[in-house]
This record gives C-alpha cells, sequence and structure tokens, in this order.
C-alpha cells in the first residue's frame, strides 16, 4: 500500500473528527469509518505537555518529524481521547520563531550567542552575584510543566549545593493550597482517590471548576458515566456559568469567595439531619481550630504561622451554628433550598460522591481553608479512599505534582520534606553527596515573595524555566518594572520569545518534551515517561542538561557526574531514593518505560489507586481507613469561618474581576498561540459581560472596554453570552493573550497559609471606549 | 495545502441530503454517524485560494446548520 505523508495527515484529520464525536456523543457509531494505519508512520507513547490530566498520547512521526498525534489506547487516564490541545500538541514543536540558539543582551538588544559562551556567562553571572550579594541573591522559578529531572537538578544544585532555599515553581500559582489543604487535614500531599472514581461515582459537584474546558477529557468520562447509568448527577456550584454548567443537572452559582460558608452549611445541614456517619467520624476523624482574621500577604515581607487547636465535637457543631442555609444564603446567593440539596446528596448513603475542583478553590485568599471545608463534608459521611466517592484536587499542569510537589521545588521542600526537619536535610545531604551544613535550615521567598525581593534587590539574579511570569504575576506592572531594574540579571530557558523573554540578559534554548527523555507526575499520582521522539532543533538543550552544564561551571562536578546518553535514567535512579517506603515508593526505570504511566506508591509491583484503605493502599494498616499522615492516624476536620476577599467591590470600583482559562490554550498562549488551528479558533482575549450589565452600561459585543483596577488597565473587546457567563456584577477575562495583560489589573494577595495568590477576585470598572 | 476535518451538524431532518450535497463537493470527503445526526466532512485542498472557493460552497449549502472544526493543517 502506497501511503503517503498527506495519506496519513488526512486520517489523522479523520481520526480528530472521531474521538471529538465521541466525546460529544458518547456511543456514537461511524460503519464507514476505518481505522487506517500502514505502518509507515512510527507510533511512540508519551503523556500529553499541557494540562494535568496526563492523557497518554502516541506520535506519529515520519523521519525526524512529528507529524500526527492519537490518544493512546494504553493508557487507563483517557483511554485513547484527547482534546482539542492534545490532538494538535506536536505543531508547538514548529512555530516560525523557535528559539533554537542562545541569546545573549548585548547593547541592550538580544544577540545570538554560541550556546557554550552563554552557559559559561550564566555560571560566572551566578558566581559573581553570590560572591558580591550572598548566595541568597541568586534564585531559580521554575515550573510544572518541569520534567520531573530538570526540578530534581534545580533542587540539588540550588539548596544542595549553592545552599540557599531560593527555589520556587509557577505551581505555587496553581496548586499551593491543594497542598496546604492536603497537609492539614490527612498529613500527606496529593490525592487519596484516582480517575477511575470517574467510572464509580453517582454525583459529581464541580466546585469553581470548569472542566468541560480546564480538564474536557476527564469531563468526557463524567459524561460517559452520566449516559451510561440513569442516577448520576452533575453539579457546577461555580461563581459564573460556563460550558461545565451548561453540561450539568444543575447549576448553582454563589457570590466570590463565599464558598467557604457554603461548605460550612453542607456541614451544618448533614449534621441537622443527623446524616453524620457516626462509626467513621468516631473511628477516624479529629477535630482542630486555627488562627481566624489571618490577612491577605499584601505588604512586603508578610509573616504568617497557624496554630492548630484541638477541640471536639460539641465545640464543631456550635462553630457550624453560624451557618444554617438561612444565613449562608444572605451570605452566599445561594438559596437554602439548594445548599439542603448538596447536603442531602453528601448525606443519601446510597450515593457516592466526588468533588472536583482546580483553581476556583485553590487562586483563593482562604485556599487552604476551602479545600479544608470540602474534606469536611466528605469526612462527615465518610465518602473518601473508595471507589467512587472522595475529594478529588485537579491539577492545572502536567507535573505540578511530580515535579513541583513530590520533588519539592519551593523554597520549604527538599525532595523528601521540608528544609526545617534536621532528618530531612540529613537524607538530601547523603543522597547529594554535599555536607549538611549546605541545606539552609531556614526557607526564604514563595513566588510572591520572590518577585519582590527581585524588584526590592534583595534577589539579583533570577533563573527563570518553562514558564511564563511576565504575564502571570498578580499586579505585573510592579513584578516587571522590579525585573528591569538596572543590577538584575535574568536568564530565561525558553522555546518561543515571550514577555518574560523580552526582559532577559541571556536566553537559553531550549528542548521541547519530546525532543528530550522525561516524566511528568499527573493529578492523580501517576509517573509518566517519554523518551526523546524527535531531534532538538539548532542548539537547544533539556532544561535538566543546561542545569548540569552550568552546575559543572561552578564547580559541582561531583555531583553531577551523568553522560548525557544516560542521565535521565541515572537521574530518577538516584530521585527515587527520597521516596522508598510503601507511603511513596516510585516505580523503577524500566516499568515507567515500557508502560503508559504507573501510580504511585508503587509496591511489589502494583499501582495504589486508592490511599488510607487498607483494602487498596499496601501502607494503610488495620480493617478499613487509616489516615496515617497524622500522627493521631486520623483526617483532621478544621472550623474554618468565611472570611470576605482581600478586595470587594466598592462604589469606585464596582465589578469583581475574574481571570482564567479557556479550552484552545495553554496557560499564556505562548506555544498554543503558534498553532494555527487553535489560534483561529481563540484569536485573542476578551472581557465577558454579564449582559444585564451590558445593556445598563451601553455595551455591545465586540464593543472596545476599558477594564480597570487601583493596579492597571487593560482595553479589549467585550464579550456578551459568549462561551461564558458571568452573573451580574462580575466580568472575566481570560489570561492568554499577552497583547491583553489582564494581570497588570490582579491583585498580588495570597492564602496567608499556601501563599498562592488569588486571580479569581479583585475589583474593576469597566468603561466603553 | 490545506487539510481540515470537521463535525458537520445537519439541519433538522437533513442528514441525507446533507450527506448528498457534500459527497457532491470536490475535495470533500464525507462519513455519516450511524446513530447521531451528525457527519464527518475531511476537506483537502491543493492551495488557498481553492479553500476559499470551498469554504463559500460549503457556506451556501442549505443542508447545512453548521461545521465544527476538529482538526488543521496548513504547509504554512
Amino acid at each position: 500500500m502506497d501511503f503517503t505523508r498527506r495519506d496519513f495527515i488526512k486520517s489523522a484529520a479523520l481520526q480528530s473528527a472521531v474521538t471529538t464525536a465521541a466525546v460529544l456523543f458518547p456511543g456514537i457509531s461511524f460503519g464507514a469509518w476505518k481505522n487506517a494505519d500502514s505502518g509507515a508512520i512510527e507510533w511512540k507513547k508519551t503523556p500529553c505537555r499541557f494540562c494535568g490530566t496526563g492523557c497518554g498520547l502516541l506520535v506519529g512521526v515520519s523521519g525526524d518529524r512529528a507529524v500526527a498525534v492519537k490518544g493512546d489506547p494504553n493508557c487507563t487516564v483517557n483511554k485513547g481521547l484527547c482534546c482539542v490541545k492534545g490532538y494538535h500538541s506536536v505543531q508547538i514543536l514548529y512555530g516560525k520563531d523557535r528559539v533554537n540558539k542562545a541569546l545573549v543582551r548585548k547593547n541592550g538588544k538580544l544577540v545570538e550567542t554560541p550556546l557554550k559562551e552563554a552557559l559559561d556567562l550564566v555560571a560566572s553571572k551566578m558566581q559573581e552575584t553570590i560572591k558580591s550579594h550572598g548566595k541568597d541573591a541568586v534564585a531559580m522559578y521554575g515550573s510544572g510543566q518541569w520534567s520531573i529531572t530538570d526540578g530534581y537538578v534545580s533542587s540539588k544544585l540550588f539548596k544542595g549545593c549553592i545552599g540557599t532555599n531560593n527555589l520556587e515553581a509557577n505551581a505555587r500559582l496553581c496548586m499551593a493550597s491543594a497542598v496546604t489543604g492536603f497537609l492539614t487535614t490527612f498529613g500527606l500531599d496529593e490525592p487519596m482517590g484516582c480517575y477511575d472514581d470517574l467510572d464509580h461515582a453517582d454525583v459529581f459537584i464541580t466546585w469553581g471548576n470548569n472542566m468541560a474546558e480546564m480538564h474536557p477529557v476527564l469531563f468526557s468520562r463524567m459524561l460517559a458515566n452520566r449516559k451510561s447509568k440513569n442516577n448520576v448527577t452533575i453539579i457546577d456550584l461555580a461563581t459564573r456559568t460556563t460550558r461545565t454548567s451548561q453540561a450539568a443537572d444543575k447549576s448553582i452559582i454563589f457570590n466570590p469567595q463565599t464558598d467557604l460558608a457554603v461548605a460550612n452549611a453542607i456541614c451544618y445541614e448533614i449534621i441537622r439531619n443527623d446524616w453524620v456517619n457516626w462509626d467513621f467520624v468516631n473511628k477516624h476523624v479529629s477535630f482542630h481550630k486555627g488562627k481566624t482574621n489571618i490577612g491577605y500577604g499584601t505588604q512586603d515581607h508578610f509573616k504568617f504561622k497557624d496554630k492548630a487547636e484541638t477541640v471536639d465535637w460539641e465545640t464543631y457543631k456550635a462553630f457550624l451554628a453560624d451557618y444554617t442555609p438561612e444565613k449562608v444564603e444572605k451570605i452566599s446567593g445561594v438559596p437554602a433550598k439548594d445548599i439542603k440539596y448538596l447536603a442531602a446528596l453528601f448525606g443519601d448513603p446510597d450515593k457516592k460522591v466526588v468533588s472536583y475542583w482546580c483553581m476556583g478553590m485553590n487562586q483563593h485568599t482562604r485556599g487552604t481553608w476551602i479545600n479544608n471545608l470540602v474534606y469536611n463534608c466528605h469526612l462527615l459521611v465518610g465518602k473518601i479512599s473508595q471507589p467512587g466517592n472522595g475529594p478529588f484536587s485537579l491539577t492545572g499542569q502536567p507535573s505540578a505534582c511530580g515535579t513541583v510537589r513530590e520533588v519539592g521545588t519551593l523554597t520549604h521542600k527538599l525532595p523528601h520534606g521540608v528544609v526545617m526537619k534536621e532528618g530531612a536535610r540529613k537524607m538530601a545531604a547523603k543522597i547529594w553527596d554535599v555536607p549538611v551544613e549546605n541545606i539552609d535550615p531556614k526557607p526564604t521567598y514563595h513566588t510572591v515573595e520572590m518577585f519582590r525581593a527581585l524588584d526590592r534587590g534583595d534577589i539579583r539574579f533570577m533563573w527563570i524555566q518553562v514558564t511564563n511570569p511576565m504575564v502571570t504575576m498578580p499586579n505585573l506592572n510592579r513584578y516587571r518594572n522590579g525585573a528591569e531594574k538596572d543590577g538584575r540579571f535574568l536568564v530565561v530557558s525558553e522555546i518561543y520569545p515571550t514577555p518574560t523573554y523580552d526582559v532577559a540578559d541571556v536566553v537559553l534554548p531550549s528542548a521541547l518534551w519530546i525532543e528530550r527523555e522525561g516524566f511528568f507526575g499527573n493529578s492523580e499520582r501517576r509517573t509518566q515517561h517519554n523518551d526523546q521522539i524527535v531531534p532538538m532543533p539548532g542548539d537547544c538543550m533539556s532544561n535538566t542538561w543546561q542545569i548540569i552544564e552550568v552546575a559543572r561551571r561552578m564547580g559541582f562536578e561531583k555531583q553531577f557526574p551523568w553522560s548525557e546518553e544516560t542521565y535521565i535514567e541515572d537521574i530518577w535512579n538516584e530521585y527515587i531514593q527520597f521516596h522508598d517506603t510503601p507511603k511513596h515508593r516510585m516505580a523503577p526505570y524500566k516499568e515507567l518505560k515500557a508502560n503508559s504511566g504507573l501510580q504511585w506508591p508503587f509496591v511489589n509491583g502494583l499501582e495504589t489507586k486508592w490511599r488510607y484503605h487498607a483494602k487498596y493502599d499496601p501502607a494503610a494498616e488495620g480493617e478499613d481507613f487509616d489516615f496515617y499522615g497524622k500522627p493521631d492516624r486520623r483526617a483532621w476536620i478544621w472550623l474554618r469561618p468565611y472570611e470576605p476577599a482581600a478586595e470587594s467591590p466598592d462604589s469606585e470600583y464596582p465589578l469583581w474581576l475574574n481571570t482564567g482559562r479557556i479550552l484552545e490554550h495553554w496557560h499564556t498562549g505562548s506555544m498554543t498561540r503558534r498553532v494555527p488551528v487553535l489560534h483561529r479558533a481563540a484569536p485573542e482575549a476578551y472581557v465577558e459581560i454579564n449582559p444585564d450589565d451590558a445593556t445598563r452600561m451601553g455595551i455591545n459585543s465586540g464593543n472596545k472596554v476599558k477594564v480597570s483596577s487601583r493596579r492597571g488597565s487593560v482595553i479589549m473587546k467585550a464579550s456578551i453570552n459568549g462561551r461564558g457567563r458571568p452573573p451580574r456584577g462580575m466580568v472575566f477575562v481570560p489570561f492568554f493573550d499577552e497583547s491583553y495583560l489582564i494581570n497588570e489589573v490582579t491583585l498580588d494577595a495570597f492564602c496567608p497559609i499556601s501563599k498562592q495568590p488569588d486571580y479569581k477576585k479583585c475589583a474593576v470598572k469597566l468603561e466603553k471606549v | 495545502m490545506p487539510v481540515f476535518s470537521y463535525l458537520a451538524y445537519p439541519v433538522s431532518g437533513s442528514k441525507e441530503q446533507l450527506l448528498n450535497d457534500l459527497a457532491a463537493l470536490d475535495f470533500c470527503e464525507v462519513t455519516p454517524a450511524e446513530n447521531q445526526a451528525v457527519l464527518i466532512l475531511v476537506t483537502d485542498t491543493p492551495d488557498e485560494e481553492t479553500e476559499k472557493k470551498l469554504q463559500e460552497k460549503l457556506k451556501a449549502l442549505k443542508s447545512l446548520e453548521s461545521l465544527g472544526m476538529t482538526f488543521g493543517h496548513t504547509d504554512e
């Protein structure tokens, strides 16, 4: 059979349409369709490099070029499905303006420079900065899109060799509240459940989570479950109407920030109706309260430390008296009957309930608290750690879990434990072969404070990899001005020009994910390996190898001894020594290479699908539940009150601003806006306005409007009754378009416990231009 | 040399007509769903000019309610 590249593209086009149709119409059949596969193309497995779902892809390679993508049927995550970004993912390799040479700023302009010379400059500049300003004047800012080995070697270099805790990653902006939520309630990070829950649950509640656009493959599995059974209910509990609301059985809109009150009211109702699972609560739960009126972190050097106090059931019950459905209706705008309905779903012993959330709960000035409160709803009724029952925090990025949370690329973390613990420092020093005194026991700066330190001049050198903070930092004007100040030196490892590239002193050309071997770790504790599938263009280099090259130039050859042929495997084998217990054992390299992802704890050749239950989890003791992360081996119910947002609408700035992503574009659009199909589908950002507000202000779709806050303004087109519809008094702007920097408008307030900023709430005004 | 695929939605009750209309166009391959009112359309045109003309013809089809693109490739 003579099968040309063009035939192949047509086949991929057909296959893409079939798969999309299968997502939209579960059970659809195309009798005339035959899955053409000539053998002319070689298919190689990889995880997708976009969201945290971790879909398995098969990349079709012809010669040295990736020419097509299909879903990997062997990957249990997506079972052969993909979303529109996944199908077009390999096109991000081939943008016309791909960075494939090193660039150094000379006389104000970035000039092509031999890579060796650029790496020499990075190393010498870092050494010079340490010498003149101290070790805490240099920093690295990475990403939940880092491969696991990228994050691991950065931690080893900065924390183990240089001896500074100035290491952060953009997962601070997307997952930190989930982490502190897990740690405060369960003592260990990451979800207890897995995506199999999508097939088992009877009730799905999406808490401020537009899954239809942000995790479309998982959402399609949810819809398929509903289609295949008679009794599945999907509730969308959100602050604006989205595609998820449209597909849900019921859409409930709450006022921004009042999810705290709604969650407490659900618990109040569960108790009032005696729907509590007493056997579970008596054996497996304890009650605690922390500090209140905890601030918002908007000032430099903000400090906060929570203090847990154990309380009893009666104290918890008395605390909830402030959260009757009727009282909460007044705060939240959610009718009391809807709160009672939600509580009844949790309280029905015959219904399995899963909660899903992502940025709506995490990008929240009380992000840790709302994570705790959703756990409370599940813990009161014992709906957790079993198939179809559980709270599940979805991840935004492909390796926010694998690289940032598990490797610990945050200021307070090490690959196992935290820098404050002597045992964790000793373990790291032994594995890294560095003196234990090298590892500083004091955390330095979380992400917002790190960029404030750059602005103040406390940090002088920053190396940024796989992220675009000059689009994503809240209150962006301050941080861009800070980065551009004299005496700052920025290294940016990039694949395309971006606003962050624009402020760089050195640009290092990075390899994209399938141009190098690597690992990601997804939302459900699944580690996924990919081989190098296509060659790197020009002088591109993996981020891992860039760090190794600089480390060696700084004199750390002993700690970075690996060869280019085997370094990924060698680093993996070193890294997994940190997690060698039944609570977190990682799969061996060979197993990961052979499979489309494996879930940890990986014990005796088996994955762990549900944690904290002896039936499924090899680390759990006893007959059933065992919350072994906490010293009392119980999950902690927290008394967390409703407290208002850092900034609310007022007479001068009368509207809420909410920001987020859309289906077609990944984060700041630096990759997906270079894919013609995705760009054409959503060519520019816009501001969604409620139709009533728009009518009142005389604004029509397409009119230009100015969105202003106390920090900045953006002029952009209005969208009315578009893909999303905010309630009256709110506008929504996606952040994928660097031409409209909405983060010049947002506020850099954060959760005092997680230090994660709130991108969902600040006060703005609108003016027709 | 653009290649695109779409989900083609017929005007209510016009699935067979839309199948015939699309099948009659040059550069079009159409695959109907057996159990839903939707068809898959794959277009393969030799150049941008032909693509534009085809788009005009598609827009003029009375049996076609809407097209949803699922894949696109151009040799840009």
